[in-house]
């Protein structure tokens, strides 16, 4: 599926400064995988160490935080969008 | 802010500064009227402070509270638009109190010089209807929505790093959501970077913070539709408006059906930086 990855500031650095790219997968790891595969660093501070989402960063599949769907196994379609959303807190 | 009892009567100086939100539609004298009854504490006076102070002072809140304990900075000045150039080097809330009675000196100001930690955030709290953070740093950020939920208090969150921001509205005792639904604890040391590390577009909080003090005056008012279980989410390079859920969590360690977190929490400020913007 082809999916449109939004990337958060901190993590455009790995895309040269793209703020979206597009990126393929029938679920979320393999999204993130595929992303992982064409910029290679970009998924360290999403996935902790045990493989899993980082709790400071959401994940959204469209509008919906993927903890409340399938977390890393949340299943995407063509059109979707993938948005990752890290914790700021500058005033 | 019932409709029952015979309205208090405008002054002429109120019917002339709010006549704009009188005749308007969806506010009127009755909005106005709860606007001027009305209790927000502001905490931070800096990048969203700023422009919520400005607005919810313009628009005639009856009670303001500022926190901040920073004195004003020159780099400040490139965002902070609530202080000036001669206000270098005096406490913001005092810079503050000057400018926001310069616009508007028929409501009433209260300034909070300090430091909010789980000592005294409770009692400075407990007085207002509405709090609006415009903090720059997660210990206080949580310490605050945490304080907001005991307290049963809005809190209208905003929040910006380099050129993005984020706005929601957290409604307390309602299963609706709060920031720890959102993001449950601090992240570690270390793997999110500062403002001053990172820079900020300077008119990004000016964006934020006006949407910041939208969402007070229309909890205020009871009109419109909330950013309640909204995040709204703002890319200034791209001009990019995008909206995503956000759930109440049942089991939310602050908001949940069995909270864990029952009382106050001081984080340590972890960034190896004073917290100034």
């Amino acid at each position: 599926m082809a999916v449109t990855v939004k990337l958060p500031t901190i993590l455009r650095k790995h895309a040269s400064g793209e703020a979206r790219v597009g990126a393929d997968g029938a679920t979320l790891s393999e999204v993130l995988a595929d992303l992982e595969t064409h910029y290679p660093g970009i998924t360290k501070n999403v996935l902790a160490e045990d493989g899993g989402l980082h709790r400071f960063i959401n994940v959204y599949v469209n509008d919906e935080d993927v903890r409340y769907l399938g977390s890393l196994e949340t299943e995407v379609t063509d059109g979707d969008t993938v948005s990752i959303l890290p914790a700021v807190a500058g005033g | 802010m019932t409709g029952d009892v015979a309205p208090k009567r405008f002054t002429e100086d109120q019917v002339q500064r709010y006549s704009r939100h009188i005749i308007l539609p969806n506010i009127g004298g009755a909005g106005q009227r709860k606007l001027l009854d009305a209790k927000v504490l502001v905490i931070g006076a800096g990048g969203l402070g700023s422009p919520i102070l400005l607005y919810l002072a313009a628009a005639g809140i009856g009670t303001i509270g500022i926190v901040d304990f920073d004195v004003v900075d020159t780099s400040n000045l490139q965002r902070q638009i609530l202080h000036t150039d001669a206000d270098v080097d005096r406490p913001k809330v005092a810079s503050a109190l000057d400018h926001l009675r310069a616009l508007n000196p028929t409501i009433e100001l209260i300034g909070h010089d300090t430091l909010l930690s789980s000592d005294n955030v409770m009692a400075i709290m407990e007085p207002y209807d509405v709090v609006i953070d415009g903090t720059d740093n997660f210990p206080v950020r949580y310490l605050v929505n945490d304080a907001t939920q005991f307290l049963g208090k809005p809190l209208v969150y905003g929040s910006i790093y380099q050129f993005e921001g984020q706005a929601t509205v957290f409604m307390p005792g309602q299963e609706a959501p709060c920031y720890r639904c959102l993001f449950p604890s601090p992240p570690p040391p270390g793997t999110v970077p500062s403002c001053a590390e990172g820079g900020v577009f300077g008119v990004l909080p000016g964006v934020i913070g006006a949407i910041q003090a939208t969402e007070a005056i229309k909890i205020i008012t009871g009109e419109g539709d909330s950013l309640v279980g909204r995040l709204l989410l703002y890319d200034a390079l791209h001009m990019d408006f995008q909206e995503v859920k956000i759930r109440w969590d049942a089991d939310c360690p602050v908001c949940g059906k069995e909270p864990t977190i029952t009382e106050l929490i001081d984080y340590e400020l972890f960034c190896g930086i004073p917290a100034q913007s």
